[in-house]
């Protein structure tokens, strides 16, 4: 809290290391490089911190195409399919001969009389190759219209990568799909939350006095609310999804909630970093030129304070990711006929439905991976925005 | 120091005030009342209510009164501890409502904030002692991977795995024949039996980032000269690590602590939920999606209240635990 006097210990004042063993070390030659290129340079030698960045851009990549690539529409509704298991793929058949193009069987559906469950069963004689760049249902990749896909069967028959759910709507692209708002709504949540804990907190740290004593109980008493009630409380407020109100207001809005709480986190960090910077010489220095507030804030605060705004900012990507996941997951975050990752789980929410049929929980293995890839990220940037970290 | 606690309760004070009219705003927000959402259940029933009928529930719950009136009738009877009756609970006080869960609630919480701070300072503090060995990279990435699966998920595995392997019924805290029962030893034993999921579950989500604080932490401390200082007089190694690095790497996990105290009480909302346990935090949820307002916003004031304290125990035990820190 602020009102302590702590000579702060974890902070060491120097650079442990000896200065001979800097100088070997072309990344550490301060006096050439700007901090932008010394951040970028420090990042990109951080094996971890660039798996996760390559890693994003290429799930950003799939989602964004994902109508595309997955052999059906992500609305499809396949009444002879309903909670169909993942089709085998194979390269070789029961006899054990090989083909290089894979193929699958196809299945015949039956109602089991005495379990009353639909059974799905291969026919062995009945080989369906696995084409790529075929023609099926019109989606809609971006804004380009078409009916091609890059994975498909022949004709009529549909192929289910990761199995069908309790409409028989294909897994596989209701994945795809779905991570298009899951790995945005993040994004968007801490852009809001940057925009408002950068201008309250930096203000508050600046002005102190009056406008930082209000900051401070504002921030208290957002804290002192519980995380997921208030995420529940506020999502259940926003309307039904009705003509006026659309799945896109409702995204946005949800980023709202989820930033309403994310801002104070960054406001409180920022505060202090800029009441640092304001009694350092340079601030002082301008102070004494006649500088006036707002151009100390713009020419000195933000930019010294800019990597440390970003860095907070990827670190609580991921909490916002997991976020909408379990409000979707409850039913308050995306409602359909929008889907995200959350809203895909609701339907594994019982453990009788995921234990018949597991691969309904695929989406959570797309949130895992996510998260852990923008926390890779984050942590990286952490790394090589922190001078003093080796 | 007495001073400076009674400037921050009286802080408290303010701050409660100003928290319980945005709480209770924000418990209004969703559209419709909980009689709306009562003669949806009783229509989906089959029943129908006359508009007498209705007109009497409205006056019963006071619905047509002004939201300040609501308002002050609720936080006057909050203050003085009458919390009102709930309406979905057949009118039951929310006092009791709210006491028949609490003591699984907290004593669920309790064994897994242990478990948690059990496995994650040893584990801390060895991942930092023992930095880029074989042994950290495996803890780090587990971390990442503890930090990154959503609780709810672990809740989800834990039970296929529960009902597959072990072939036991999952969810809930109680078979059925002790569902109803008094408490005795057989029911107890049974608990014991379905209680581990709950506890592992909240355990696993904290634990990740616990740990992963206290590494990052006492890799700080461990750079500083005065363990240098200790190590150069000959100290053993595990005394200058637990006794004067340790200590000093712990003040963000007192501070964590503190911010912990009203997760006891309200329990992991969500996996608790998907776990049915008969914990408060589905009640509370339940009542926010129902506008049952009194469960609902005493529930919330009750958390509020409890984070304010956390924080205020937190910086008086920081105070006790580190001389150097005074009061202004």
């Amino acid at each position: 809290m602020s009102e302590f006097n702590v000579t702060n210990p974890q902070t060491p004042a120097e650079p442990e290391k000896p200065a001979f063993e800097v100088f070997d070390d072309p990344v550490s030659d301060v006096g050439e490089l700007s901090q932008w290129q010394l951040m970028r340079i420090r990042y990109s030698k951080n094996k971890l911190a660039m798996i996760g960045l390559i890693g994003m851009a290429v799930i950003y990549v799939i989602v964004f195409l994902g109508e595309f690539i997955a052999p059906n529409w992500y609305r499809y509704q396949n009444r002879d399919y309903i909670y169909g298991p993942p089709t085998p793929i194979t390269f070789t058949d029961p006899e054990g001969n090989f083909s290089l193009r894979p193929y699958t069987y196809a299945t015949t559906t039956e109602l089991n009389p005495e379990t009353f469950k639909f059974e799905f069963t291969p026919d062995f004689d009945q080989k369906l190759p696995i084409r790529f760049f075929v023609r099926g249902d019109t989606v809609n990749v971006l804004w380009w219209q078409t009916d091609l896909h890059l994975i498909g069967l022949d004709g009529d028959q549909r192929i289910y990568v990761l199995g069908a759910d309790g409409l028989g709507r294909d897994m596989f692209a209701r994945i795809l799909v779905g991570g298009q708002i899951s790995s945005t709504v993040g994004l968007f949540g801490v852009a809001l939350s940057i925009v408002l804990g950068s201008v309250l907190g930096t203000a508050s740290g600046f002005f102190g006095g009056f406008i930082d004593d209000m900051m401070q109980r504002a921030i208290e008493v957002l804290g002192a609310f519980p995380q997921i009630p208030l995420w529940a409380a506020l999502a259940a407020a926003l309307p039904p999804i009705s003509q006026s109100f659309t799945v896109i207001h409702r995204y946005f809005l949800i980023t709202v909630v989820l930033s309403v709480v994310g801002w104070t986190g960054l406001a409180r960090q920022l505060r202090a970093k800029v009441m640092a910077y304001r009694n350092a010489d340079f601030s002082q220095a301008a102070l004494a030129a006649g500088s006036t507030d707002w151009r100390i804030i713009f020419t000195h605060m933000v930019p010294n304070g800019a990597s440390h705004i970003i860095v907070i900012g990827a670190l609580s990507i991921p909490g916002m990711i997991l976020g909408e996941t379990a409000l979707s997951f409850l039913g308050l975050g995306i409602l359909p006929p929008a889907v995200s990752w959350g809203s895909l789980l609701t339907d594994a929410q019982q453990v009788r439905v995921v234990v018949q049929h597991p691969w309904l929980l695929i989406p959570a293995l797309a949130v895992v991976i996510t998260v852990l890839l923008f926390s890779l990220i984050g942590d990286g940037l952490r790394d090589a925005v922190d001078p003093y970290s080796i | 120091m007495i001073n400076y606690i009674l400037r921050r309760i009286g802080y408290m004070l303010v701050t409660l005030v100003i928290i319980a009219v945005l709480g209770y705003i924000i418990i209004e927000l969703p559209s419709g009342s909980y009689l709306e959402y009562e003669i949806n259940r009783l229509r989906q029933q089959g029943g129908n209510l006359s508009q007498d009928q209705i007109r009497s529930l409205e006056i019963r719950y006071g619905l047509n009164d002004p939201a300040y009136v609501r308002f002050w009738k609720w936080i006057s009877g909050f203050v003085v501890g009458d919390f009102g009756v709930s309406f979905q609970y057949q009118q039951q006080p929310v006092g009791s409502l709210i006491g028949q869960r609490l003591l699984l609630t907290i004593g669920i919480s309790t064994f897994s904030l242990f478990l948690a701070w059990g496995i994650a300072v040893p584990v801390g503090v060895y991942s930092a002692t023992h930095r880029y060995t074989i042994p950290d990279y495996a803890i780090t990435v587990i971390q990442f991977l503890g930090l990154s699966i959503p609780s709810f998920l672990v809740a989800l595995v834990l039970m296929v795995f529960a009902q597959r392997v072990l072939g036991q019924e999952v969810g809930g805290l109680f078979s059925d024949q002790y569902r109803a029962a008094p408490w005795s030893f057989a029911k107890f034993a049974d608990m014991l039996k379905k209680v581990w999921i709950p506890i592992l579950v909240i355990a696993f989500g904290s634990t990740a980032g616990l740990s992963r604080i206290m590494r990052a932490n006492l890799l700080d401390v461990l750079g500083m000269q005065y363990v240098q200082t200790a190590r150069s007089k000959g100290l053993k190694e595990s005394k200058v690590v637990w006794k004067h690095a340790v200590k000093n790497a712990m003040h963000p996990l007192i501070m964590i602590l503190g911010g912990s105290l009203p997760g006891i009480i309200s329990g992991e909302t969500v996996v608790a939920i998907v776990l049915n346990l008969p914990t408060v935090g589905p009640m509370y949820f339940q009542a926010q999606m129902n506008q049952d307002v009194y469960l609902a916003a005493s529930f919330l004031m009750f958390l509020s209240i409890l984070g304010l304290l956390g924080n205020l125990i937190a910086d008086i035990v920081l105070a006790w635990v580190d001389p150097r820190i005074r009061y202004e």
